[in-house]
C-alpha cells in the first residue's frame, strides 16, 4: 500500500505527461461541424449570375457535389481557385458555390477573370446562409451526397493533398 | 496612496469599455443584461480565445448581431445557445454542457481533489499509529542495549 502512495505521483505525471504529448502538433483550428450527416439548412437565395433565378437547398441534390464558401475579400479562395478549375475541368467534378458576404459585381469580375468552376453559385451577401452553415471563415468546402446530405467539412484551401482526400470519400458515395 | 489604487482599480476594468462597440438599442435593460452575459459566455469560432464579446472578427460581429436580433424577438437564453451549438458545435459555448464528452471537465478537478484528500489522510493517519507509543523499533534486545550504550556515551561527553 505505502509503496502504492509513493509511487502514485510518478504514475499520475506520467500521465499527464503522455496526454498532453498526444496534444503536440494537433490542429486546433478546426473545429468539428456538428452539420455533418445533416441535410444542408433550408435556404432561397438568388443566383449570382443570374438575379432572376432562385435557388434553393433542392437544386443541390441529384449527384454527391462540393459545396464550395468563397468570396473575393478572401486571399484563400484565389489560391485554392486553379485548383477548383482543375477538379471540374480533368475529372468533372460538380462544385456548387456560395458566394459569402461579397459584392455581385466584382464576384463577376473574379469569376471572370479566373474562370468559373462553378455549376451553380448562391449569392449570400448578409452571410445568412454561411451562418447557418457554421461558416467561420473562407474557404470552407462541404461535400454533399446526392441526397444533399453534409457528409464531410473542409476548412481551409483545398490543394492537391486535400483533394485526393476528398475525392476518395466522394467516390465511396457515388458507389452507395 | 489610494489614488494610486483607484487608478488601478479603473486601468484594471478598462479592457471591459474598450472591448468591441457596437450601437445596439435594446428594448429594455434586462435584455441588455442578457445581450452582454451572453455575449461574453459564446466563443468565436475563428479566434477561439476570445469570446464574441471582445473579439473584433467579422464571424464574432455576425454573432453578435444575430444574437441582438434574437433577443430582440423574445428568445430564451436555451434557444439561443441551441441556435449556436447547432451550427459551430458545443465548441462556441465557453461553460460546456453536461455530457459524456465533458464528465472529465467538470468532475475532474473534484476528483483530483479527492484523490488529494485521500492521500494527505492516509500519510497522515499512519504517522499518527506510529507516534503514541514511543518511537516503535524493531531492534531487538541487543541492539537495544547497543543503542542505549551509545547514547551514554554521548552524555558522558
Amino acid at each position: 500500500m505505502r509503496r502504492l502512495i509513493v509511487i502514485l505521483p510518478l504514475v499520475l505525471f506520467v500521465a499527464l505527461g503522455l496526454f498532453l504529448w498526444n496534444g503536440i502538433g494537433k490542429d486546433t483550428e478546426t473545429i468539428p461541424s456538428p452539420l455533418i450527416n445533416k441535410p444542408v439548412p433550408e435556404f432561397s437565395l438568388s443566383a449570382l449570375l443570374d438575379e432572376q433565378q432562385t435557388i434553393t437547398a433542392a437544386d443541390l441534390k441529384g449527384r454527391p457535389a462540393l459545396l464550395n464558401v468563397w468570396a473575393t475579400w478572401c486571399p484563400t479562395c484565389k489560391q485554392e481557385h486553379a485548383q477548383l478549375n482543375r477538379m471540374v475541368r480533368d475529372e468533372g467534378i460538380t462544385i456548387y458555390g456560395v458566394n459569402y458576404k461579397d459584392d455581385r459585381d466584382k464576384a463577376r469580375i473574379w469569376l471572370d477573370k479566373y474562370m468559373n468552376p462553378y455549376a451553380l453559385n448562391i449569392y449570400d451577401p448578409e452571410g445568412k446562409l454561411g451562418l447557418n452553415l457554421g461558416v467561420y471563415g473562407a474557404p470552407e468546402t462541404f461535400l454533399l451526397d446526392a441526397q444533399g446530405i453534409i457528409r464531410y467539412k473542409h476548412v481551409g484551401a483545398i490543394d492537391e493533398r486535400v483533394w485526393s482526400e476528398l475525392r476518395q470519400k466522394m467516390k465511396q458515395l457515388e458507389v452507395n | 496612496m489610494v489614488r494610486h489604487i483607484v487608478l488601478v482599480v479603473l486601468l484594471s476594468f478598462s479592457s471591459l469599455a474598450s472591448a468591441a462597440i457596437d450601437t445596439y438599442q435594446f428594448k429594455d435593460d434586462a435584455t441588455r443584461e442578457r445581450f452582454h452575459a451572453l455575449s461574453t459566455e459564446l466563443r468565436c469560432p475563428k479566434c477561439q480565445n476570445q469570446n464574441i464579446a471582445d473579439s473584433n472578427s467579422p464571424i464574432a460581429k455576425d454573432l453578435r448581431d444575430e444574437l441582438y436580433r434574437m433577443l430582440e424577438d423574445g428568445a430564451d437564453d436555451e434557444q439561443v445557445i441551441d441556435f449556436m451549438v447547432t451550427r459551430y458545435g458545443e465548441f462556441v459555448l465557453y461553460r460546456p454542457r453536461m455530457s459524456e464528452q465533458t464528465y472529465l471537465l467538470w468532475y475532474g478537478p473534484a476528483a483530483l481533489l479527492l484523490i488529494g484528500v485521500i492521500v494527505v489522510l492516509l500519510v497522515s493517519g499512519k504517522r499518527k499509529k506510529s507516534e503514541p507509543g514511543k518511537p516503535d523499533s524493531n531492534l531487538s534486545d541487543a541492539e537495544k542495549q547497543r543503542l542505549d550504550q551509545l547514547l551514554k556515551q554521548d552524555k558522558n561527553k
